[in-house]
């Protein structure tokens, strides 16, 4: 397991996602098969962490005492360079449309991946 | 042939002391004496799911605390979507001759019988435990999510969602059940406390306690007779991060897929039920279903042409936003308030002509999809 990549999900600071060998399709929930043809033939991939923001919302009632820390957060949701969407943490100031870039931050007890506008 | 030949429905709001099981048992208890039918002749069962008593078997802990002894029976859980998913079933049912009157029950004590945030953190579980839900994201943070692109797309304001709540609070000020009685402009809305912006308290439904059912038959019990005319359901994903643009929408999959089993038209619809967990979703559906052009929605809530003696007049009860939203039995609500428009028993919410109605609901983050005509037949 030690040889396997891992991403934030599980602790590590990167961001990974699924290409498909057998059709090239993309995908970002990890599974053991491609979701588009079937074919087992994954490759797991890290991702550079560029996108643009596709959507945002400011969560400022969280339901959790954990999450209620941090609040106001902002939940975007990223399309990345690499083809396929995702969730994560985003600056205050992100706008729909704005390129973007991930670190790494804290919350609730694990690393989660923040975007922030690119320099 | 199908026929919803009774309604049930509480009040929804606080039921204090009451559990799932009483709210079901209320709302069915209600529905099968409107159909003019005894408990012993209902024959299939089919129910939501509680997230206050989560059960693997609840329609057959319903049927025995009930006291009936179904020959088909089992629940459903499609999120919001249940409540039409079940309808759809039991439609299908009583027309393959499965059963002769399906018990279509929903109900939850999901306010009192357990804490807000409780209820939050269940309901965010719809999210991927592992590229969602560790972010702590909530259901109005999904929605917001989905609010902002489709806000940024077709230039829609935060003051054009307000619309949509005043609007149902208008309609709740009618109900004597509804769980709000005080009238809200766009200002309050605006000014409500923020939850997961673009989202505000107001823009969002509550949490309620309440149930509700119907019975849906092969043949008509009563002289005014609603039935079935058709329905369809589209699944595009779960999770909003999944979801496809914005441009292949399963609402738009689902009600082309209803007209064409209905043979009708959106010019032909005269009442409409659609699900409105959140400002942004009542703005959206009614213009993925065709019930205004995109963008221009709110105009239509601004013009009255939703209101009761407007041209389309809309969830009259006052929808999940003001009526209340108790999990299943939420948008139940909305085919009870719809039945008895076309059966003309609404009362001082009666609108002129509720001949043929169009029913939507939406089960996770715009995931399901179930579309329904109701005519009425004489």
């Amino acid at each position: 397991m030690s040889d396997k990549p891992s991403d934030w999900t599980r602790g590590e600071a990167a961001i990974l996602y699924q290409s498909c060998r057998s059709c090239d399709k993309v995908q970002y929930f990890r599974r053991d098969f491609c979701a588009a043809c079937g074919s087992t033939e994954l490759r797991e991939v890290r991702a550079s962490g560029k996108g643009k923001i596709y959507a945002t919302s400011l969560v400022c009632r969280a339901a959790t005492p954990e999450a209620r820390a941090h609040v106001p957060y902002n939940i975007v949701l990223v399309d990345t360079a690499e083809g396929f969407r995702m969730m994560a943490h985003g600056a205050g100031d992100l706008a729909i449309g704005d390129d973007v870039v991930a670190r790494f931050v804290p919350f609730a007890g694990r690393i989660v991946p923040y975007f922030e506008k690119e320099q | 042939m199908s026929y919803i030949t009774g309604v049930g429905l509480t009040s929804y709001g606080r039921h204090e002391g009451s559990t799932s099981l009483d709210l079901m048992s209320k709302a069915a208890a209600l529905a099968i004496a409107d159909a003019g039918l005894e408990r012993a002749e209902i024959d299939g069962i089919l129910c939501g799911y509680s997230t206050v008593s989560p059960h693997i078997m609840l329609a057959t802990v319903f049927a025995e605390h009930f006291g009936i002894r179904p020959a088909y029976a089992h629940a459903v859980q499609v999120g919001g979507a249940t409540g039409l998913a079940m309808t759809m079933l039991a439609h299908h049912l009583v027309e393959a001759g499965v059963a002769r009157h399906v018990l279509v029950v929903g109900g939850e004590n999901r306010l009192t019988g357990q804490s807000r945030d409780a209820s939050i953190v269940a309901l965010a579980q719809v999210g991927h435990s592992d590229y969602e839900v560790p972010l702590g994201p909530t259901i109005p943070a999904y929605y917001g999510l989905v609010a902002s692109r489709y806000m940024h797309q077709y230039g829609l304001t935060q003051q054009d969602l307000a619309e949509f709540a005043v609007l149902m609070r208008a309609h709740a000020l009618t109900h004597p059940g509804a769980q709000f009685h005080e009238p809200i402009t766009v200002t309050d809305v605006m000014a409500s406390k923020p939850v997961a912006l673009p989202l505000k308290l107001l823009d969002c439904c509550p949490v309620s306690d309440g149930g509700a059912a119907f019975v849906v038959s092969r043949e008509p019990t009563m002289a005014a007779r609603v039935r079935i005319r058709g329905c369809a359901q589209a699944h595009t994903h779960q999770h909003v991060t999944a979801a496809p643009s914005l441009s292949e929408l399963g609402a738009e999959i689902a009600i082309a897929k209803a007209k064409g089993s209905a043979g009708v038209a959106i010019s032909d619809v005269r009442y409409a039920a659609v699900y409105d967990s959140f400002t942004i979703t009542l703005a959206m559906l009614l213009e993925d279903l065709g019930l205004a052009r995109r963008g221009e929605a709110a105009a239509r809530v601004r013009s009255g042409y939703f209101s009761r003696d407007g041209e389309l007049p809309l969830n009259t009860h006052g929808g999940l936003l003001s009526y209340g939203h108790c999990g299943v039995g939420g948008a139940m609500a909305h085919l009870v308030e719809t039945q008895l428009q076309m059966t003309g028993r609404a009362g001082n919410r009666q609108v002129r002509d509720a001949s043929l109605a169009l029913l939507h609901g939406d089960g996770g983050v715009l995931s399901s999809h179930v579309s329904m005509f109701l005519e009425r037949v004489r």
